[in-house]
C-alpha cells in the first residue's frame, strides 16, 4: 500500500483545490464574512479532529474544551517569553500528554468511564488552572497581544484543517487505520488477531487531542484576554459533538457538512435569541439521536445505496 | 470534627441523587446525564411551594416525589424506550442514551433559564442552630440528612425485602435471565427509571433547604452523582451510600482546608484513584 | 531436548464459587494434533480461553515453546503465535473476505503489510476453497464459508499453535467431510493444533492424542481409541449408571 490509487489521487487533488479556493477568502472580505468563516474553519478543524477518534471508536469524547483551553493557555502563558510557533508546538505536546493520561486511565477499562471522565474534564482543568493562577500569579486572566491578524488566524486554521484531513487520510492507509476498522467491527476478534486495542485508541486520542490544542493556540491571539471560564467553556465540547454527528463520522469530510450550517445557525441564534441557545442545543441533540443517527452523510449514503439497489433491480427486470 | 460532621450531613443528599442515578443506569441501563436537571427542577418546585404557597419542603416531598416519578416514567416511555428497542447491543444503547439525555439536559436547562433566569435562588427554612458534639450546624442540614437517610432506608427495604425490588435487582444483574423467570423487564426498567427520578427529585427538594441553587448547576451534580455511582459500583446501594459519604467528606475537607473553588477537582482526584485502583467499585469483586 | 510446543501446568480457573478448570496439566509436541473433548460444561472452551488469553488463569502456568504466556493479554499471546477460531463463528461484517483474512496476517505472528499481506490472504482464501470470492461481503456467505474465512484468518498469522473451538460444529455431512479433510491437510503440513470438538468421527480420524475433561478436571489422556474406551470417560459422557 505505498502508491496512491486512482480514487486516492482524486481525493488528494480535490482536497488541494478546496484548500486553494478557501485560502482566497480574506482577499474578498475582511469583516463580517471573514469573522464567521474563522468560526466555521475553527469548528471544521475541531470537529474533524474529534471525529478522528470518536468516529471509528464510537466513544463520545467531551474533552474538546479541555484540550482547546490548554492550547489557548499555552499561548497566553508564554507569549511574552517564547516565539509563537514554539508555543503552538507546546500546545500540541500538552494536548497529546493530557489525552494520553486520560486515555491510559479510562480506555483500558470501559467506554462509559471514558465518556464520564471527559464529561467533567474541562471543568476539572479549569478549577485547577484557576487555583494555580490565584495561588501563584497575581491576576486571573492573561493578556495576549500579538500582531497576528484575523486573516492570518483564518489561514492558520485552514492549514490546520488541511493537516487534520491529511492525517486522517494517512491513518486510514496505515496499519493503525486497519486496526481501528477491525476494532470497530469486533473488539474481541481484534484482540485475538494481535491488536493492542487500548494502545490503538490511546494513540488516536492523543493525535486528536494534539490537533484540538493547536486550534486553541491559534485562536488565542484573537481573544487578546484569556481567562479560565472562556478558555475552558464546556459548550465548545458539546457543539463539536453536535456538529460532527450532524454531518456524520463515517467519512472524513462528514463533519464539514454539519459544521457549516450549524455554525451559521448558532451565530444567528446567539446574537438574536441569546437565552434560547441551550434549547437549540438540546433540540439538536434530540434530532440527531432520533432522526439522523448516522448524520447527513449517512442519510445520503443510505439513499445512494437504495438507489443503487433499485437500479440493479430495474436492470435485472429488463434483462 | 466540624468538617467531618458537615461532610457527612452533605453526603446524605448526595447519596439520594446517586441512588437515583444508579437505579436508572444499573437497572434501566440508561446513563441519564439529565439527572442533575431533575434535581434542579425539584429545587425550584420546592422553592415555589415554600415561598408561594408556604408549604413546608418536607411536606412538599409528598408532592414532588410522585410528580417526578410520573414525569420520569413519561420520559422513559416516550423518549427512551424507542432507543432501548432500537439498540442492537449495550454499547449502542449507551451511546444513544448519552446523546438523548444530553438533549434533555440542555432542553430542560434552557427552559429553566428562560423561566427563572440565571440568578441564584434560596429561601430560609429551619435556619436555627443545632448542636452536635459541641459544634453548631444549620438545623435545615440536619433535617435534610435525616430525611435522606429515611428515604434511603426505605429504598433498601424495597429492594431487598419486596418482590418488586428483588425483580429490580435481578434485572440489574442480567436482563436476559430475568426475562426467563417471568419478570417483565421492560416494565421493571421503566419503574426503576421513574423511581430513580423520584429519588433524585427528593434529593433536590432537600438540598434546596440549605443550598443556593440556579438553573444551570445541574451538570455539576450529575457529575458528582456519576462519580459516586462508579465509586460505589453500578447498581450497588451500599456502595453508593459509602461513596457518597467519602465524596461529601473529601469535598468538605478540600473546600475548608485548601480552596472552595476546588470541590470538583477533589471529586476528580477521587475518581482518578478509583479508576486506578478499584475500577469495579468499592465493594465490587475483582473481575474473574 | 526441545521444549513442548505447548505446556499447561496445573491450570486453574475459578469463577466465584465455580472452578471451571481445576488443576489441568498436559503437553503438546510440535506438529501434534490434540483433541480436547468432554461433555458440555466440562471446561473445554474455558481451557482454550486460558491458552488464548481471553481469560487469565487463577493459578498455574501455560508456556508456548518454553516461554510463559499465561497472564499475558490476548494480543500479546496472538503476537507470540497463538491463533484461534471461535465457538460461534466471528467474522468482521464490515470487511470483505480478503480484509477478514488480512486482519490475521497484519497484526498476528507473521506481521505482514501491504501487498505481501494481500497476497498471503488471497493464497489462504484459495487454500480453504474460497478463491474468486475475495471481495464478497462475509455477511452474504454461508455458515461453512464464514468458518472457512475464520480458519484462513487464523492461518494468516502463520501460528505456532492453532486453537479450533468446535470448528466442525453445525456443518452438514458433506460440509463435514470437506472440513475434516481441510484440517487433515493442516496436520500433514506439520501444524500444531488443539481442537475442541464434539464430532467423535473427526476426533478418531484426525487426532494423534486426546485429552478428556469432565467437571473442570482432566480425567483421561492418551491415544484416541484407548482413551475413548476408558470406563471413566464413558461414565463422564453417559453419567453414572448404577444399574449396570
Amino acid at each position: 500500500m505505498t502508491g496512491f490509487n486512482l480514487e486516492e489521487t482524486r481525493n488528494l487533488a480535490l482536497g488541494t483545490l478546496a484548500v486553494g479556493v478557501a485560502a482566497l477568502l480574506p482577499v474578498f472580505d475582511q469583516g463580517f464574512y471573514l469573522a464567521i468563516c474563522v468560526n466555521i474553519m475553527l469548528y471544521a478543524a475541531l470537529c474533524t479532529a474529534w471525529s478522528l477518534f470518536s468516529g471509528p471508536t464510537h466513544l463520545v469524547s467531551l474533552a474538546t474544551a479541555a484540550f482547546y483551553g490548554l492550547g489557548t493557555y499555552s499561548v497566553g502563558l508564554g507569549i511574552d517569553t517564547l516565539p509563537y510557533p514554539v508555543l503552538v508546538a507546546i500546545a500540541a505536546a500538552s494536548g497529546a500528554v493530557l489525552a494520553g493520561l486520560v486515555g491510559a486511565m479510562t480506555l483500558r477499562i470501559s467506554g462509559v468511564y471514558f465518556v464520564i471522565f471527559t464529561f467533567g474534564l474541562a471543568e476539572f482543568v479549569r478549577q485547577v488552572v484557576t487555583w494555580l493562577q490565584t495561588k501563584f500569579a497575581t491576576a486571573i486572566g492573561l493578556y495576549v497581544f500579538t500582531d497576528i491578524t484575523e486573516s492570518q488566524i483564518y489561514w492558520m486554521l485552514l492549514a490546520l484543517t488541511a493537516a487534520v484531513f491529511l492525517t486522517g487520510f494517512l491513518i486510514a492507509r496505515s496499519t493503525l487505520g486497519f486496526a481501528l476498522q477491525i476494532i470497530g467491527n469486533d473488539e474481541t476478534v481484534a484482540r485475538h488477531v494481535g491488536i493492542d486495542t487500548a494502545r490503538a485508541k490511546i494513540v488516536l486520542f492523543m493525535i486528536s487531542g494534539a490537533f484540538i490544542a493547536i486550534a486553541g493556540a491559534i485562536m488565542a491571539p484573537r481573544y487578546s484576554y484569556i481567562e479560565p471560564p472562556s478558555a475552558f467553556n464546556p459548550m465548545i465540547s458539546f457543539l463539536v459533538v453536535i456538529m460532527a454527528l450532524l454531518g456524520g463520522t463515517r467519512r472524513l469530510w462528514g463533519p464539514l457538512v454539519g459544521v457549516i450550517p450549524f455554525t451559521i445557525m448558532m451565530d444567528f441564534v446567539s446574537s438574536r435569541f441569546p437565552n434560547h441557545t441551550m434549547i437549540v442545543v438540546g433540540l439538536a441533540f434530540l434530532v440527531i439521536v432520533y432522526l439522523i443517527p448516522n448524520g447527513v452523510t449517512g442519510l445520503i449514503e443510505n439513499a445512494r445505496a437504495r438507489m443503487k439497489g433499485a437500479d440493479t433491480v430495474a436492470r435485472e427486470k429488463t434483462a | 470534627m466540624n468538617i467531618l460532621v458537615t461532610g457527612i450531613l452533605l453526603s446524605g443528599t448526595y447519596a439520594l441523587i446517586a441512588l437515583g442515578l444508579t437505579l436508572q443506569y444499573g437497572v434501566a441501563r440508561i446513563m441519564n446525564l439529565g439527572n442533575g436537571e431533575t434535581l434542579v427542577a425539584a429545587c425550584f418546585v420546592a422553592f415555589w411551594l415554600y415561598t408561594g404557597l408556604a408549604i413546608n419542603p418536607l411536606v412538599g416531598l409528598l408532592l414532588i416525589a410522585p410528580a417526578a416519578f410520573l414525569i420520569n416514567w413519561a420520559i422513559y416511555a416516550v423518549a427512551l424506550r424507542p432507543l432501548v428497542k432500537r439498540a442492537k447491543n449495550r454499547g449502542q444503547l449507551e451511546a444513544d442514551s448519552i446523546l438523548a439525555t444530553f438533549g434533555l439536559l440542555f432542553l430542560l436547562q434552557g427552559l429553566m433559564i428562560i423561566g427563572f433566569g440565571g440568578d441564584y435562588h434560596s429561601y430560609t427554612f429551619l435556619a436555627q442552630r443545632f448542636d452536635i458534639l459541641g459544634n453548631s450546624y444549620g438545623l435545615n442540614r440536619v433535617v435534610a440528612f435525616a430525611a435522606a437517610a429515611a428515604i434511603a432506608a426505605g429504598l433498601w427495604f424495597f429492594l431487598y425485602r419486596t418482590r418488586q425490588g428483588t425483580a429490580m435487582r435481578a434485572v440489574a444483574v442480567d436482563p436476559g435471565s430475568a426475562n426467563l423467570v417471568a419478570i417483565d423487564v421492560a416494565r421493571t426498567a421503566a419503574v426503576a427509571f421513574a423511581l430513580g427520578g423520584a429519588l433524585t427529585a427528593c434529593g433536590g427538594a432537600l438540598i434546596s433547604t440549605f443550598y443556593t441553587f440556579n438553573a444551570s448547576m445541574g451538570v455539576v451534580f450529575t457529575m458528582k452523582a456519576l462519580i459516586i455511582v462508579i465509586m460505589g459500583g453500578v447498581g450497588d446501594v451500599r456502595g453508593a451510600v459509602l461513596a457518597a459519604v467519602i465524596l461529601g467528606l473529601s469535598e468538605t475537607l478540600v473546600a475548608s482546608l485548601v480552596d472552595p473553588g476546588l470541590t470538583l477537582a477533589a471529586t476528580y482526584m477521587l475518581f482518578i484513584l478509583v479508576l486506578l485502583f478499584r475500577p469495579q467499585g468499592i465493594f465490587g469483586r475483582a473481575p474473574t | 531436548m526441545t521444549p513442548a510446543a505447548l505446556s499447561v501446568r496445573s491450570a486453574r480457573k475459578r469463577f466465584g464459587g465455580l472452578v471451571a478448570v481445576n488443576d489441568v496439566s498436559f503437553d503438546l509436541r510440535p506438529g501434534e494434533l490434540l483433541g480436547l473433548i468432554g461433555p458440555n460444561g466440562s471446561g473445554k472452551t474455558t481451557m482454550l480461553n486460558l491458552i488464548s488469553g481471553a481469560l487469565k488463569p487463577t493459578a498455574g502456568e501455560i508456556t508456548l515453546a518454553g516461554e510463559r504466556i499465561s497472564g499475558l493479554a490476548p494480543h500479546r499471546i496472538a503476537q507470540r503465535g497463538v491463533a484461534r477460531t471461535f465457538q460461534l463463528v466471528r467474522v468482521l461484517p464490515g470487511l470483505d473476505a480478503l480484509g477478514n483474512v488480512m486482519a490475521g496476517a497484519v497484526f498476528g505472528h507473521s506481521r505482514a503489510w501491504g501487498g505481501e499481506a494481500r497476497d498471503m490472504a488471497a493464497a489462504l482464501l484459495s487454500r480453504v476453497g474460497l478463491s474468486g470470492r475475495e471481495h464478497m461481503p462475509v455477511t452474504a456467505m454461508t455458515y461453512i464459508d464464514q468458518k472457512r474465512v475464520e480458519l484462513a484468518r487464523a492461518l494468516a498469522s502463520d501460528p505456532r499453535l492453532l486453537l479450533l473451538d468446535e470448528w466442525l460444529a453445525g456443518l452438514n455431512p458433506s460440509e463435514l467431510r470437506i472440513g475434516i479433510s481441510l484440517i487433515d491437510e493442516l496436520r500433514r503440513e506439520g501444524r500444531t493444533i488443539v481442537m475442541v470438538e464434539h464430532v467423535m468421527d473427526a476426533i478418531r480420524s484426525l487426532c494423534d492424542r486426546c485429552v478428556v475433561m469432565s467437571s473442570g478436571r482432566l480425567i483421561a489422556e492418551g491415544g484416541v481409541d484407548e482413551t475413548l474406551r476408558d470406563p471413566e470417560v464413558i461414565r463422564a459422557y453417559l453419567g453414572d449408571d448404577d444399574d449396570a
